[in-house]
């Protein structure tokens, strides 16, 4: 992390009563109990007490303590709900933690242009229930949409299983309010559609908090479709299932969500919470398709067809909506059914072109034979999203330290095959020293060239997402201790 | 000679030249460092069909990347293709169309407009400009599309971002902040983009309305249903000699929403779509497959303004404000139809002055829209802001600039003078 300034810390009594003049005192925090809930975000082998937590109530708030800081060249890192799995809203010793938790109202239901204006930390899954009534809702879903924030988000351009269909949260995402860290508060887009001039809105979104802190956010609302369906299908090998994605999407038959669970997965998840899964199957793919209900229709029966071509072992088609929810129930209970299994699990998040799904897993289970340790495999397999999960024990240092390698191995051959570091869950701090391994010193240096334009003093989120030594550490990955997350009650998948 | 100064100095012949046209991303690379090294400004261009959007500047050199061309990579089954930024749209629909699959965002073509010939231009031009067609509100834009690309910023260095699978959020997304850049901040090489399968078949429900209030009350009824339209548009009277159909019977203005999808989940939603409208059987008609291409076509490459002499400017606003804004403009006789279901409206009009434009603009900002001046009278494009910004967006983007092109030496003054 960047070198703490000691002078900086010495002069905390001195920047409390300077920061009371902007916030009121009882929203700056700087006892170590207040503070303890700020330590970490949901990658909670990382913990560090920041210097200070401010908790803003307005956009001035947050312009003046920015601006503030900038000028006093005390660090900032954001946070929002803090459910973030790469250590993004990690503090730093000597930073302000500006915790955006106040700013948790929607603003605006606009129907008529379909979208919602709403502050940062209102959560993602509140867009939705705001809307439902109206039948609209909100597509990314992130798996933790009940307690991440949109304006997270926003700073890790989230996904979630439909992102095939309708994309991650850039694609959803009409305007924000931002402010910079010398105090500036703009707009990037608004209700319109597109802007005029250079794209900082989609500069902004998954920049993970290091170009300016989001205060209100535009996104816009879908229909909720007329009817959706899910197919679930075994096959007796993962090439046979490969086949059968790429075949589907080949038809023109674009699901709304696709998954893929290995066998070790799908026993340990069938084992949990008795999905009915065909668990004598090597591999098994859930489907789901939207829309009308004769389009529907039409994109099961030739995914149904498809799926005998390439030797399904079994075919179930959800014939009720409670169905389709048991189907993806057993897939919705993967890391919490592998945190069953072993003491404790990494979650892997690497990209890789969707047919290259049976030589990565072929790839990951040599591996788990060379570092001795087991394996199983959740895959997005409509955008080529892959959470491979090693189980081990962290007492063992051995098994500590082998499990890093083979999660860093795994990485970088998703890399190597023509994917990305990370699909969905940001670089932070967890990825970062892996950044070389996807792009060279040019390409790192252009972003970091950004980053100085914005924020010269390089204050706002320091030390996250670009490598300061260009090592290559062994690391990247979600650690869970004894099926503990920092919120074990949030789905994760 | 040392060892470092061979490995810089220019293998391309022609710098001497006033137009380059290099066919390696390395001469591409070199003419550049050339560029930086002595302060030359250059303008970046490609097939040049879009050349007369934005402003007129003068450089000493002109790139053109029209020799940079051909499909690098092309995966049906992932759902992308990866080619070299000079490469034709009509070259990567050809090659997409073998595959039944499409650019989705259907790029405005400007060919019609500007040389009274069709003519989409290049990838990287249409990156570059982040013009989207009538699908737009369905599937997003140009850069929605972008996966991935590889460029020469302006100090001729080779820079990268993203890749070629949809879900990638390693470092910033640059490939964002450069649609639609006009060529200001890097230089396209190598763009990955996104396709997706053609629809099985397309209908278009035709309503006969003239009314324009009446129009956008049935396509924001339609675009906030379950019938998940892909076009929606409203043709006033004064263009409908353009449209004669072999199922349209009517003449007259209309307004149009595209269903796209398996057929017989068309027919069905066209039927609900109707019911919804609360339309009886005189007013609207249905357009089969054929003749429904032929209209979004039509829609897509502005073929009302064709060979048009006048002005024309492209006006996006929330959809809620179209009426309003349009209202206020109609003292400026304007022509215009209405795209992206009710929130892009291009707008021609025949007498045009910077007061004019100046005081549409106010209209359009107020309504939290913007404003781009697509085609102006020469004589007053010098005098006019193509694009607009304000004070903070300026001092940002003049940062922004900075960080890709130091010099100023990629397209200076294309978008903003001072950048």
């Amino acid at each position: 992390m960047p070198k703490v300034e000691k002078s900086i810390i010495s002069n905390r009594d001195e920047i409390v009563s300077d920061l009371a003049k902007i916030v009121k005192s009882e929203n700056i925090l700087s006892h170590q109990d207040e503070m303890r809930p700020y330590e970490t975000d949901a990658l909670a082998v990382y913990k560090q007490s920041p210097m200070l937590v401010v908790l803003p109530e307005t956009v001035k708030e947050v312009s003046k303590v920015l601006k503030y800081c900038n000028e006093n060249k005390i660090k900032v890192v954001p946070r929002g709900a803090g459910t973030g799995l790469s250590g993004g809203a990690l503090p730093l010793e000597d930073c302000i933690l500006l915790a955006m938790g106040k700013f948790n109202k929607i603003l605006e239901l606009d129907y008529k242009n379909r979208c919602v204006v709403t502050q940062p930390c209102v959560t993602n899954l509140a867009i939705t229930q705001a809307v439902q009534n109206k039948g609209f809702y909100y597509a990314p879903d992130p798996s933790s949409q009940i307690a991440c924030s949109i304006g997270g988000n926003v700073a890790e351009n989230s996904g979630g299983v439909h992102s095939l269909k309708y994309g991650a949260t850039t694609n959803n995402l009409l305007g924000i309010q931002v402010v910079l860290m010398d105090g500036t508060i703009t707009r990037f887009g608004g209700k319109a559609m597109d802007s005029e001039g250079y794209d900082f809105l989609g500069l902004m979104t998954g920049s993970e908090g290091l170009l300016g802190v989001v205060t209100e956010v535009t996104v816009k609302i879908l229909k909720t479709p007329e009817v959706i369906k899910a197919a679930l299908i075994g096959f007796s090998s993962i090439e046979d299932a490969g086949n059968c994605v790429a075949q589907i999407i080949a038809k023109g038959c674009i699901p709304a969500g696709m998954e893929i669970m290995d066998k070790a997965l799908l026993k340990a998840t069938n084992d949990f919470c008795k999905a009915g899964y065909p668990t004598d199957a090597e591999a098994m793919m859930i489907v789901e398709f939207d829309g009308s209900e004769f389009e529907v229709d039409s994109h099961i029966k030739t995914a149904e067809k498809i799926a005998k071509e390439n030797n399904s072992s079994s075919i179930k088609i959800s014939k009720s909506n409670e169905e389709r929810l048991k189907f993806w129930s057993g897939r919705k209970a993967a890391f919490p059914a592998c945190g069953d299994l072993a003491p404790d699990y990494l979650c892997m998040d690497g990209s890789i072109p969707r047919g290259k799904l049976a030589e990565v897993l072929k790839e990951i289970n040599n591996l788990s034979k060379k570092y001795k340790l087991p394996v199983a495999n959740a895959f997005h397999a409509g955008d080529g999203n892959l959470h491979p999960l090693i189980m081990f024990d962290a007492s063992d240092k051995d098994q500590l330290r082998r499990c890093e390698e083979f999660g860093a191995d795994i990485l970088k051959y998703c890399v190597k095959v023509g994917g990305a570091l990370t699909g969905e869950h940001g670089v932070g701090i967890e990825k970062r020293e892996l950044m070389c391994e996807a792009f060279n010193n040019t390409d790192i240096q252009q972003q970091l060239k950004i980053k100085v334009a914005l924020d010269p003093n390089s204050l706002l989120n320091p030390g996250k997402v670009y490598p300061i030594l260009r090592k290559c550490a062994e690391e990247g990955r979600v650690h869970v201790h004894g099926g503990k997350t920092k919120f074990p009650d949030i789905p994760r998948f | 000679m040392s060892m470092e100064e061979k490995q810089n100095s220019l293998t391309f012949q022609d710098f001497s030249q006033s137009v380059l046209k290099p066919k390696t991303r390395e001469d591409i690379s070199l003419i550049i460092k050339e560029c930086y090294r002595k302060n030359i400004p250059i303008e970046v261009n490609c097939l040049q069909s879009k050349k007369d959007i934005g402003r007129n500047f003068q450089t000493e050199k002109t790139l053109n990347l029209s020799n940079y061309r051909g499909i690098i990579e092309y995966k049906p089954e992932e759902l992308y293709i990866k080619v070299k930024a000079g490469t034709s749209i009509k070259e990567i629909k050809t090659e997409l169309d073998k595959h039944n699959q499409q650019l989705a965002f259907e790029p405005n073509d400007f060919g019609l407009l500007f040389k009274g010939n069709h003519d989409e231009g290049s990838i990287g031009g249409v990156v570059s400009c982040n013009f989207s067609g009538p699908r737009r509100f369905k599937v997003g834009s140009v850069r929605d599309h972008v996966l991935g690309f590889q460029g020469i910023n302006g100090r001729g260095e080779t820079i990268k971002s993203g890749g070629t699978v949809v879900k990638n959020v390693t470092g910033y997304d640059l490939s964002k902040i450069l649609s639609g850049s006009f060529g200001t901040l890097t230089v396209l090489t190598e763009i990955s983009v996104k396709v997706l399968p053609k629809s099985e078949s397309s209908k278009t429900l035709v309503i006969k309305n003239p009314h324009l209030l009446k129009a956008l009350d049935y396509l924001n009824i339609s675009l906030s249903s379950s019938s998940d339209p892909s076009g929606g548009v409203f043709y006033p009277e004064y263009f409908t000699n353009h449209f004669t159909f072999n199922d349209l019977t009517h003449e007259g203005p209309f307004t149009a929403i595209r269903i796209e999808g398996p057929k017989e989940s068309i027919d069905h939603r066209i039927k609900n779509l109707c019911k919804e409208l609360e339309l009886n059987i005189n007013e609207a008609l249905v357009l089969e497959s054929e003749q429904s291409k032929i209209l979004w076509e039509r829609t897509r490459t502005l073929e009302v303004f064709s060979k048009m002499k006048t002005n024309l400017l492209r006006i996006v606003v929330p959809s809620s404000e179209t009426f309003e804004v349009t209202k206020q403009l109609r003292p400026y006789e304007p022509k215009y139809f209405i795209d992206w279901g009710g929130s892009l409206v291009w707008l021609q009009l025949d007498k045009i002055n910077t007061k004019i434009l100046n005081d549409i603009r106010k209209i359009v900002n107020k309504a939290n829209g913007y404003l781009t001046v697509i085609k102006i009278e020469e004589d007053l494009k010098a005098s006019v802001d193509i694009f607009s910004i304000d004070p903070v967006k300026y001092k940002i983007s003049e940062k922004l600039k900075k960080s890709f092109d130091p010099k100023r030496i990629l397209n200076p003054g294309k978008m903003y003078s001072g950048i």
